[in-house]
């Protein structure tokens, strides 16, 4: 285990070192940071959905409470890095504890749906109606419809003064994806990811087995928020605005989208269709001739039905079938057999 | 006098009007293999479900090594050391059987000594063909063995074994009844059953359920021979 783990890290940083120099060449880096951003979030629900079995339609919840808990702090501090860490932390609480509440209530998973759905909808008309002077947490007024504006944005940790963004915020959330990508990775190898993993194929028999699925679900969803907030606290901070949109429905819908065009159960897949959906959404913006949410869903409606596994699966099945030499072929299907882990 | 594994005392079990156990008393000793017989509704699922924690009873007391583990939640039950096998194989069948193992061996081991444990349980139960094949695409009796290694893994005291010869070759109840043997050199077994023949070849005592109360408890020959009982099988008195 230990030598593929050292094998697929340096593969790993390898890939994305060049790709952290090489990207900036094709497209401008205040874009390519966003993408990366979204990546971030597609994984986080590519985590509990593809590796966990909770699907969770308020993925956005977490991301848009990240980046409030963020904008709220810096507003109030002054200085990014603590925000930047309420942005992960109270995304994870309030995860902790919707999903003790979903998960200890032994909710059945559309239930679990319904309810993620609809604590994302009622932060949003929470959120929406705090244009009142009342709505005051510390200096940081909520804002309402109008968000926050203005608030303190990345800046080298203990320098106020030294903001970081353009090119340097760029290789920032670079790095972030990458260290969070390889967070997953070692969280599903170890036996807490490979329990989940079992989770997701039969909560029963895991339980039968001894496993008390109810925490270890809880704790997964909780990580997913977690990652999810981290990618609202980046966003905060390069919109440098944040508002109620970020809770929005549709938002959420786009967060399942990308999982599933991508490919589920890889963590590959999730950040790929993120980043490719939102720049096919990005260069769909310049024209007017077609609406882009149409072409969103036309686009899962093509997936859904001819490429139901997604983009990475495809491709890695592709790739095998073309270029893989047998005896090597078989060793990985075994390997992903046995951990459920590819791509 | 042996030690008793799993006692239940007065256990009753209410769906709305229909009463699906009727205060029940059962007891368990060390390293006793226990067959649970009866027609269609007469309880032995439901008991079942009540000792494993899958059901909470509605009145009485279920207690494993003496502790009273009444409306204990199943991975409770499980952690004490019980190994249980549902009707119908359930496994992950997503993942390898390996896998499905492994994961059962670490719940009471680490990485290490799970690893060398799942080996061992693959060997015996001679998986070591399919140890690494994904299990949704095995044959049915293949993943009935695979999860009989998932209970075996986690080294039980007692074992609950739902209709573990359900829809299995000869052959593989023939291996079925040899490992069930095995396993009585540790553990205590309760079968839930409605194949005959197998009962016939374990041969162990019966406890025959009707209507969701014990009816008779007795060596399976006798139980056999019994007139009420071949009524109750054949629904004349029922």
């Amino acid at each position: 285990m230990t030598q593929s783990w050292q094998k697929e890290l340096i593969q790993t940083l390898i890939v994305a070192l060049m790709l952290m120099y090489l990207l900036p060449f094709a497209i401008n880096t205040f874009t390519l940071s966003i993408l990366l951003i979204y990546g971030m979030l597609g994984l986080s629900l590519g985590l509990i959905w593809g590796f966990g079995g909770i699907l969770c339609f308020g993925q956005a919840a977490f991301f848009g409470l990240g980046a409030y808990a963020y904008a709220i702090a810096a507003v109030n501090i002054g200085e990014s890095t603590i925000p930047l860490l309420f942005a992960i932390l109270v995304p994870a609480m309030f995860a902790m504890l919707l999903g003790a509440m979903m998960f200890y209530g032994r909710l059945a998973d559309v239930y679990l749906g319904v309810i993620t759905l609809v604590v994302t909808l009622i932060l949003f008309k929470f959120i929406n109606s705090t244009a009142g002077p009342a709505y005051v947490i510390g200096k940081a007024r909520l804002g309402g419809y109008n968000g926050i504006p203005g608030f303190q944005t990345l800046n080298v940790p203990g320098s106020p003064d030294d903001y970081i963004w353009g090119d340097a915020f760029y290789y920032v959330c670079f790095v972030a994806l990458v260290v969070v990508y390889l967070l997953v990775t070692w969280l599903l190898r170890s036996s807490f990811g490979r329990v989940a993993m079992g989770i997701r194929e039969n909560d029963q028999r895991m339980s039968l087995m001894g496993y008390d699925t109810r925490a270890r679900k809880t704790i997964l969803f909780a990580i997913g928020a977690a990652i999810a907030g981290f990618a609202g606290g980046l966003f905060a901070n390069w919109a440098e605005i944040v508002t109620p949109g970020l809770f929005s429905l549709g938002q959420s819908a786009e967060i399942i989208i990308w999982c599933i065009v991508g490919g589920l159960g890889t963590r590959l897949g999730p950040i790929l269709g993120a980043a490719g959906l939102a720049y096919l959404k990005f260069l769909l913006g310049q024209q007017s001739l077609i609406d882009n949410t149409l072409i969103t869903g036309l686009i899962l409606v093509l997936f859904v039905l001819f490429l139901p596994k997604g983009i990475v699966p495809a491709v890695a099945n592709l790739w095998a079938a073309s270029f893989g030499r047998r005896p090597k072929n078989s060793r990985r299907n075994v390997r992903r057999a046995r951990g459920g882990l590819n791509g | 006098m042996a030690e008793v594994v799993l006692e239940t005392q007065n256990l009753t079990m209410r769906f709305g009007g229909v009463v699906a156990s009727d205060n029940v008393n059962f007891k368990l000793n060390a390293r006793e293999l226990r067959c649970l017989i009866g027609p269609n509704g007469a309880g032995k699922s439901t008991f079942f479900k009540c000792v494993t924690g899958l059901l909470t009873p509605s009145d009485g007391q279920v207690f494993m090594r003496g502790d009273d583990v009444t409306g204990w939640a199943p991975h409770q039950i499980a952690s004490l050391g019980v190994g249980i096998k549902t009707q119908v194989p359930s496994v992950m069948d997503g993942l390898s059987a390996f896998e499905n193992i492994w994961l059962s061996a670490r719940r009471f081991l680490n990485v290490t000594e799970a690893n060398h444990k799942t080996d061992e349980v693959v060997s015996r139960l001679s998986l070591n063909n399919i140890a690494n094949a994904e299990l949704g695409r095995l044959a049915h009796g293949e993943r009935q063995r695979v999860e009989l290694g998932i209970v075996l893994a986690g080294d039980p005291w007692l074992v609950l074994l739902d209709e573990p010869a359900a829809g299995m070759t000869a052959e593989d109840v023939e291996q079925m009844t040899q490992i069930i043997h095995e396993m009585l050199n540790t553990t205590a077994v309760v079968i839930v059953e409605h194949d005959m023949q197998f009962i016939r070849s374990i041969a162990s005592t019966v406890t025959v359920f009707h209507q969701g109360a014990v009816l008779m408890e007795d060596h399976v020959d006798r139980v056999m021979a019994d007139p009420t009982v071949r009524n109750v099988y054949l629904g004349k008195n029922a």
